[in-house]
């Protein structure tokens, strides 16, 4: 037999204006711990308890503003700081786009925050089990029955409390025990075999939904597109005996503009043979003006001097106007374009032959501008 | 229900003395300076003039709407205080009156009613159907008819309630109501597009009568809420009138508070967002020079304090903090219709001097006015209202 523990003294009432005077004169008697229970919210019965304002608000508010400024901490360090993009010309930190994602988080974190702050600090979670569960009071304050429940402190006992009870007016006046049972009880949530239950559900769950959504029941919407008789690439093919879809072209096949380079490892030879094909004409530089801003300049920069935008990333190549390279043939130049040189790498798959020739023009007219002679000036 | 109206409890007492002689005084100096203003300075006084209008507007127009939604939702709480927008409706009855002044300086005020200007013009040429100087006419007088037809049909049948008691004026005027809503919607958008918008006839914005509507509600609100304060201070209102029911006031204003910036942030980010210059020159025209520090300032007396001035529950309780607030929030209204109207007069930067202030004071000079004629001699409690009782018994 366990031992049992008195809780407090109920009442219940039969319309909300009984439970609101009830509620009323239970406070100004004096009880300090006493709660009511209605099937539904009753207007009034703050007052008529004469509860404080409620502190949860102030949850609301720090988790709010903490919501309002780590959003603006998030936007202002993603766009402003770690990766900053120009978007439609507005400058990086451009408040008025981030005051919505203030505002949704600012909601979220308040709204989330104040149901997670009421359930574990105001209900004291895990803690689930209350004397008054279980009981026939309960179950008439959860249907059509408005109860009051007060507990006995220093100034009553449970007897007082019965009397005033029946002063009020109160129908089935009960005592409500708990006993050592009740205050051992575990939450169920919290049991390890619960938990295991729970995580063999969502195995099971999400297995099922995987294979239903992605196995059964999977459907290509408007397929007859997508699914073809051809070969696309880096697809299998069971018609050519290696099992590859792609085919390697005939032996000899050269791409159009693509001729083989004749001088690999033979720089000197190239600067010998090699003649730039192309005329110094204004399409050929704008042509290679493209293409030195494009490929060349991060390195050389754009005006050859080997003053590099690389922020120190790259070691910085010597200039192009020195007397050695302005005495280089084209062909050489082709060369160190075409091979690489030292740490600078091969253009050949960036850039054509002709855009390589025509890089190469403007590259003289940069040397031509950096030592003109005294009859360029005319 | 008709038997819980016996028990009430009311003598009619008029309204406080100092009231009255605040009102007159304010409505005398406003006249005067209102007339030496036109002598003066006729561009600037036509544009001093808008604001007036667009008050005037914001507080009848608004209190038609409270008194037309309190019937429209089977508001109680609202019930005992009905009398206060009733009262303050009547406004319109002078908007007319001060349009007179709007119209016959529409020439120095709208760009659009320069015939020559809208020829050369081909966007305004395009806008020609409907800015030009008839149809505006036309729909002043529409929505001037729509007002004081409503204004007269809500306060009739509600007097009438107050000796015969009868239910059935209530229903009828939830019909009403219910046929007032899309007017209302009509009328205060179209009002705000042709007195506000159309002084840069230019621009555009569709969430501009919605804009205005925030504003509107909101002026409404305080004014009645500080006149209710009052006359319950003063011992001039029934009794039972309790903490929850200025919760009930400062909820409302709080809502609209929010509601006012989310609609004013709403059009800016989007113009500002989209970039387009036909859009962005009228926020740049209040971002030029001083402008600048009046739009901050805007912000800050129209969201930023009351929000949080009204954000905890106590505060909305408090009827000295919430008294103060409603006139805070009315002049937060009458600096939103200034920054819509005067920079279109100065674009350079702001002025302030006599001229804006003996408007703004010739406004609640006339809004009081109407609210004491008014109040003087009907009963300030709607006694004849089944939802009166029910109304005093509102708790939260």
């Amino acid at each position: 037999m366990n031992k049992k523990y008195l809780y407090g003294g109920v009442g219940l009432f039969d319309s909300p204006d009984d439970i609101i005077k009830a509620a009323s004169e239970t406070s100004e008697k004096g009880f300090k711990k006493f709660d009511v229970h209605t099937p539904y919210p009753v207007h009034g019965m703050d007052s008529a308890m004469k509860l404080k304002p409620s502190k949860l608000a102030y949850f609301s508010l720090v988790f709010g503003l903490t919501g309002t400024f780590s959003a603006l901490a998030l936007m202002y360090w993603t766009s402003s700081i770690d990766y900053p993009v120009i978007i439609g010309g507005k400058p990086f930190f451009s408040f008025p786009a981030y005051v919505p994602i203030m505002f949704e988080l600012t909601v979220l974190l308040a709204a989330v925050m104040t149901v997670v702050t009421l359930i574990s600090i105001f209900f004291k979670f895990p803690n689930i089990s209350h004397p008054l569960h279980d009981t026939q009071y309960m179950k008439a304050v959860s249907s059509d029955r408005y109860g009051i429940c007060i507990e006995p402190d220093e100034n009553h006992t449970i007897e007082e409390i019965e009397l005033f009870l029946k002063s009020l007016g109160a129908k089935d006046i009960t005592k409500i025990y708990y006993d050592d049972e009740e205050l051992k009880y575990k939450n169920v949530i919290l049991q390890p075999k619960f938990l295991l239950f729970l995580a063999l559900i969502a195995v099971i769950v999400s297995g099922a939904t995987y294979f239903s959504l992605n196995k059964l029941m999977f459907m290509q919407p408007f397929n007859w597109m997508r699914e073809q008789a051809k070969v696309i690439p880096q697809e299998s093919s069971a018609f050519f005996t290696d099992g590859f879809g792609m085919r390697m072209p005939v032996e000899g096949t050269v791409a159009r503009e693509n001729l083989p380079y004749l001088f690999k490892n033979q720089p000197e030879e190239a600067g010998k043979f090699l003649i730039n094909p192309l005329e110094a004409n204004e399409e050929n530089l704008n042509l290679g003006k493209k293409k030195y801003d494009i490929y060349c300049s991060p390195c050389h920069g754009y005006f050859g001097e080997g003053d590099s935008r690389l922020r120190g990333q790259f070691p910085n190549p010597p200039s192009i106007h020195s007397e050695k390279v302005r005495n280089w043939s084209d062909g050489r130049i082709f060369h160190v374009v075409t091979e690489g040189q030292n740490i600078m790498p091969s253009y050949s798959t960036q850039l054509t032959n002709n855009e390589r020739w025509a890089t190469i023009l403007y590259l003289r007219v940069l040397q031509r501008s950096f030592n003109a002679k005294e009859s360029d000036l005319r | 229900m008709s038997e819980h109206n016996t028990n009430i409890e009311y003598t009619h007492r008029g309204i406080p003395p100092v009231l009255s002689r605040v009102s007159s005084a304010l409505l005398l100096i406003g006249i005067l300076v209102a007339i030496i203003s036109y002598l003066t300075d006729p561009v600037r006084s036509a544009f001093n003039n808008i604001v007036l209008l667009m008050l005037l507007t914001s507080v009848g127009v608004g209190s038609l709407f409270l008194i037309g939604i309190e019937y429209l939702a089977g508001a109680v709480w609202s019930t005992p205080f009905r009398r206060v927008f009733e009262f303050l409706a009547s406004v319109v009855l002078v908007i007319p009156v001060i349009a007179i002044p709007v119209y016959l300086n529409v020439h120095s005020v709208y760009h659009w009613s320069h015939t020559d200007a809208v020829a050369a013009d081909k966007i305004l040429s395009g806008k020609e159907p409907y800015l030009n100087e008839t149809f505006f006419l036309i729909r002043l007088i529409a929505y001037f008819v729509v007002w004081i037809v409503f204004y007269f049909i809500f306060t009739s049948n509600s007097k009438k309630q107050d000796k015969t008691k009868d239910q059935k004026l209530t229903k009828r005027n939830i019909r009403f109501s219910a046929l007032f809503m899309p007017l209302f919607a009509l009328t205060l958008t179209f009002s705000a597009i042709d007195f506000l918008m159309s002084l840069e006839p230019h621009w555009f914005s569709t969430i501009f009568g919605v804009y205005f509507f925030a504003g509107t509600v909101l002026a409404s609100l305080a004014a009645g809420t500080f006149l209710v304060i009052m006359f319950v201070q003063k011992g001039y209102f029934i009794k039972g009138i309790i903490k929850d029911h200025y919760y009930s006031f400062g909820a409302l204003l709080f809502a609209f508070i929010n509601f006012w910036a989310y609609i004013a942030f709403s059009q800016y980010m989007l113009i500002w967002y989209a970039n387009l210059p036909e859009e962005t020159f009228w926020f740049i025209n209040k971002w030029e020079g001083s402008w600048m520090y009046f739009s901050i300032f805007l912000i800050i007396t129209h969201f930023l304090v009351p929000y949080f001035a009204l954000l905890s529950q106590p505060s909305k309780m408090n009827e000295k903090r919430l008294k103060f607030m409603s006139i805070w929030i009315l002049f937060a209204h009458i600096i939103d219709l200034y920054w819509l109207v005067l920079p279109t007069f100065n674009p350079e930067g702001f002025v302030f001097s006599w001229n804006e202030i003996g408007f703004i004071i010739l406004g609640l000079g006339l809004i009081l006015t109407m609210f004491n004629w008014k109040a003087r001699k009907e009963n300030i409690i709607p006694i004849g209202d089944p939802k009166l009782k029910r109304g005093l018994d509102f708790r939260l």
